[in-house]
Formats: structure tokens, C-alpha cells, sequence
């Protein structure tokens, strides 16, 4: 397992380092039309070949990774402090103020993720430039991720404060700001981070999904979504197998997330 | 006791379904560009058509007054018309419910029998090369979008019920798979088993028995996920059903049907988890 772990490891630090350095590695930019070869097989000049308008792609396959892997856990950055923000309070000041906290989160656990997701974004202006549909995408799924972090957090967060050194604390007088600032986030970090690491290949995922249905990154910025986008017009698996590289590597990715996430879990 | 806790539930039920209504309701009338349509900048329309293109998107402006008529005309039974499918909204889900509830139906079945099947073989077997193999296979489902399952089964032209299945399985198998372990790993199993009990005794008898009210929350959890995955199977495969009319109405921003389709998919939801949870309650209140 431990071997397992080291290639997950080194799977994750490869892709780290192919989205810093992509403008290096990047034979062409992801927009860049080649228009004397179009849908081009693999070749010394274009090593994944073309798209349907001559597009390298390779280099839009690394400034795919690059926004995908690099917005995902901004996004779960974004989901896990609204969980702990939501799921804290909740489970610090309980009564009503759990009860509302959580009805909220209820209700935005009782709706399938994607269905939500995909109500949300439409609601979004769809015709946006490259850049601002980037933000859009991820800020959305960090604002709408957070709800099964929170129930998780809030369940903590009762746990901690109902625990045998916070009763001293408090019976020694130190005030419940200073409680809720200096006691709880120590012992919270381990759930925090299990959190954080479960979203990142939810969010990769959920960005997939919704760049194959055209709610996603906008052309001609590409995203692990948009790629996959392209097999839409196939009609047999032999038929141009280099196009399923973005998948191989989506799966690859994720799962060396999935083996990190297990170890991350067995720690909180 | 019960009646009043199934009426605190029913409750509780109502009051999620009419708030994920009213928050449908919400988002969408928030949304920028709400009030414009570009069909009102066709020249060949005359002023009297806009004006009452417009006094009809008007009438939608207070969330308040829209969603209290619409729910007022949801008790009556009318669901209003869909604006982009020009279709009384309840046509519309009645003419796709059925092929939503036979893809979801034949996905969810596919993907239990699959993943309780083997999960009860690796329990049972305990061979590490079984619970290694379908380790991978999950996680390698568990990494494949659902929207990239449904290409997939389009390519290799197989039902797009699989790709349902594909998508459920890997989180039923997983679950299943440590519900059943843990439950060999228990003292009185560990003793039936010492006394040379049969292995399909034991499972029968002792294992399952530990693991059903878990399962029957898993149940209810799978049609949650069942039909968020009938979103992307449906719009890619061309499957005129529930998951479909959703993108569409998402896409076309179209208000009455986007507020229906999201009391719609809570009822569902709701309805199964609370079926599973009461399930639930009564083998417990059976094993006391």
C-alpha cells in the first residue's frame, strides 16, 4: 500500500509541476489555430494531435490541468472555511442557532448535488469571457460545496466543546471568544483537512460533468470538462484513442486523490 | 408516539420541500438578466406583443407574490406552463416521468445487485486478491464523471441504464464492503463461526441482520444519487425524462418549470430517505 501511496504521491507532484510550469512545457498556446491540420493525428509536432478546429492538444490537455488542478482546491478552500464558519457556530452556540444552521444545510443536502449545481450555474449569464467563467465555475462549486462539511464540522465542534479539557477551560475562566479562537481550531485542523482533501476531486468531477453539458469553462479557455467535451462526437473506441488521454489522466489524477484521501480520513 | 412523530416528520418534510421551492424561486428571479428576452428584439413583433410579453414577466418579479400563486395553483393542481417548452408543466412530467423512474430504476438495481454481490463475496471469502480487484474496479468508477459514463455507454452502445449504475456502484460497494467487514469482525459472529456454523448461516443469520437498518439508509441515499446521475445520462443520451427537461429548463431559465422540477426532485428525495429512515426504525423498534 505504502508503494501505492509513493506513485499517488508522485502522480500528484507531476501534475503540480506541469501546471506551474505549462507556459514552458506548452508547445503552443491552448488557443492557437494550426489551420492547415485540422483533427491531425499524433505526430512529432503535435504530440496528442489536434482538435476539430487545429488546436494543439497537448498544450490545451496542460492548460486544462493546469485550471482544473489549480482552482479545485481553491475551491474546497473556499467550501471547507464556509463549512467550518457554518458548522463552528452551529455546533458552538447550539439551541435554536444549530437548529436553523442545520435545517439550512439540510436543505441543501436534501437536493442531488449535481442537480443543484447545475440550477445555479444556469442562473448565471452563460455567454461570459473565458476568464470570468473560470471564476464562475469554481466559485460555485465552493459556494455550494460546503454542506456535507458543515454536518461533519458541527458534529466536531459539539464533540469539543463537550469534552473533558474545554469544561476546564471554561472552569477556569477564560472567556468563550477566546475558547472558540484558541482551543477549538487546534483540534478541529485534522477534520478541516480531511474535508478539504475529500472536495478537491468532487469539485475536479463536478467540473467535469458540468463542462460535458456546456455549463462549464467557456471556450476557448479549455478545463479537464471542455476536453472531455470533444468525445461527444465519437462514434467507436478505435476510432482517434488519443482522444481519451484527458480521461485517462482525469482518472489517474483523481485516484491518486482518492489514495491520499483514505490515509487523510484514517488520520482525522 | 409514532403518529406524532410521523407528523413532526411530514412537517419537517413540507417545510424543505417549500423552502427549496421558494429558493429556486429566488435564484432564479436574481439571476442577471432576468427580465431580458431576446425574443422581445424581434422587429416582426408588434408594441401590443412586447407589452404583453413584458406585463407577463412582470407578474414574475416578486418572488413572493410568484411563488405564493404558485403554490396556490400547485394545490389546485395546475403547474403553470413552461415558458421555453410552451407545454402545461405537468405534461411535461408526466409524459417524462416514467422513462426517469425505468432508467433510474433498472440503474439502482444493476448497481446493488453488482455492488452488494461483491462486497459480499470479498467479505465472505476474505481472499485479498478479490478485495483488491474490486477495490480498483470501484475506485476507478468512483473517478469517471457521470456525464463521461453516459458518452461512454453511447460509444460502446450499451443501455444508458449501466452508466446509472456505474455511477452508484462504486459508493454502495464501498460502504457495503466495510458495513459487511466490521459485522464479521463482531464477537458473537467471530463465536458462530468458531462453532462451525455454515458460512451462508452466518451471513443469514448474524451478518445481515447487524447491517440492515445502514443498508436501508444507503437506500435511500442511492436514489438521491440515482437521479442526480439522470441529469447528465438523459441529456447526453437523448432520453426525453426527468434528468433532461431539468437541463433544458436550466439552460432556457425557465421559471415555472425549474421551481416545479426542484419541489419534484425533494419530494423524491425527501420521500425516499424518509421511507429508509422509517424502514429503519421499525427493525429497530422489532429488535428491541
Amino acid at each position: 500500500m505504502r508503494a501505492v501511496r509513493y506513485f499517488a504521491g508522485a502522480v500528484l507532484v507531476f501534475a503540480a509541476l506541469a501546471c506551474v510550469f505549462t507556459s514552458f512545457i506548452a508547445p503552443a498556446d491552448y488557443a492557437t489555430q494550426f489551420r492547415e491540420a485540422p483533427s491531425a493525428a499524433p505526430s512529432r509536432h503535435h504530440l496528442l494531435g489536434t482538435d476539430d478546429l487545429g488546436r494543439d492538444s497537448f498544450s490545451r490537455l496542460l492548460y486544462g490541468t493546469r485550471v482544473s488542478l489549480l482552482l479545485a482546491p481553491a475551491a474546497a478552500l473556499i467550501s471547507t472555511l464556509l463549512a467550518a464558519l457554518v458548522g463552528g457556530i452551529a455546533g458552538y452556540v447550539g439551541g435554536v442557532t444549530r437548529k436553523v444552521a442545520m435545517a439550512v444545510t439540510d436543505l441543501f443536502l436534501s437536493m442531488p448535488w449535481l442537480f443543484l449545481l447545475i440550477i445555479v450555474r444556469a442562473m448565471l449569464p452563460l455567454n461570459v469571457s473565458p476568464g470570468t467563467s473560470v471564476a464562475v465555475t469554481f466559485l460555485l462549486l465552493g459556494l455550494l460545496g460546503w454542506a456535507a462539511s458543515a454536518r461533519v464540522v458541527a458534529a466536531e465542534v459539539q464533540a469539543i466543546r463537550g469534552s473533558d479539557f474545554m469544561l476546564q477551560a471554561k472552569a477556569s475562566g477564560i472567556s468563550s471568544w477566546r475558547l472558540l479562537a484558541r482551543h477549538i481550531p487546534p483540534n478541529l485542523r485534522p477534520v478541516l483537512f480531511a474535508q478539504f482533501w475529500i472536495s478537491i476531486p468532487v469539485f475536479i468531477l463536478s467540473e467535469a460533468n458540468l463542462g460535458i453539458l456546456g455549463l462549464g469553462v467557456a471556450e476557448p479557455l479549455p478545463s479537464w470538462g471542455s476536453l472531455l467535451r470533444e468525445l461527444e462526437s465519437f462514434v467507436s473506441f478505435g476510432d482517434q484513442p488519443w482522444r481519451f488521454v484527458p480521461l485517462l489522466l482525469l482518472i489517474l489524477v483523481v485516484s491518486s486523490f482518492q489514495v491520499f484521501l483514505s490515509r487523510e480520513e484514517v488520520q482525522a | 408516539m409514532w403518529v406524532s412523530r410521523l407528523a413532526r416528520h411530514l412537517a419537517a418534510m413540507i417545510a424543505v420541500i417549500v423552502l427549496g421551492g421558494l429558493l429556486a424561486a429566488t435564484m432564479v428571479r436574481l439571476a442577471p438578466g432576468f427580465d431580458v428576452d431576446e425574443s422581445q428584439l424581434d422587429p416582426r413583433l408588434s408594441p401590443e406583443t412586447v407589452a404583453a410579453m413584458k406585463a407577463e414577466k412582470a407578474g414574475q418579479r416578486n418572488i413572493a407574490h410568484f411563488y405564493a400563486r404558485f403554490l396556490g395553483r400547485a394545490l389546485r393542481g395546475d403547474l403553470g406552463e413552461s415558458q421555453t417548452l410552451k407545454q402545461p408543466v405537468r405534461q411535461l412530467i408526466t409524459e417524462r416521468l416514467p422513462a426517469t423512474a425505468r432508467l433510474a430504476g433498472a440503474g439502482l438495481l444493476a448497481a446493488w445487485i453488482l455492488a452488494f454481490g461483491m462486497a459480499v463475496t470479498a467479505a465472505m471469502t476474505r481472499s485479498r486478491s478479490l478485495d483488491l480487484t474490486t477495490t480498483v474496479l470501484s475506485g476507478a468508477f468512483l473517478c469517471v464523471p457521470a456525464a463521461v459514463l453516459g458518452l461512454l455507454t453511447i460509444i460502446a452502445r450499451s443501455p444508458a441504464f449501466l452508466a446509472i449504475a456505474c455511477v452508484i456502484f462504486p459508493k454502495l460497494f464501498r460502504y457495503c464492503r466495510n458495513l459487511l467487514t466490521d459485522s464479521y469482525e463482531k464477537p458473537h459472529v467471530i463465536m458462530a463461526r468458531a462453532k462451525g456454523l455454515s458460512g451462508t448461516r452466518v451471513l443469514v443469520w448474524h451478518v445481515l441482520p447487524a447491517c440492515a437498518r445502514p443498508m436501508f439508509a444507503l437506500a435511500g441515499v442511492s436514489v438521491s444519487l440515482a437521479l442526480g446521475a439522470c441529469i447528465p445520462v438523459e441529456a447526453l443520451c437523448g432520453i426525453p425524462g426527468i434528468g433532461q427537461l431539468a437541463w433544458q429548463a436550466a439552460i432556457g431559465r425557465d421559471l415555472p418549470l425549474l421551481v416545479t422540477l426542484t419541489v419534484l426532485v425533494t419530494v423524491i428525495t425527501l420521500a425516499a430517505n424518509s421511507s429508509s429512515d422509517m424502514a429503519s426504525q421499525a427493525l429497530r423498534a422489532e429488535g428491541r
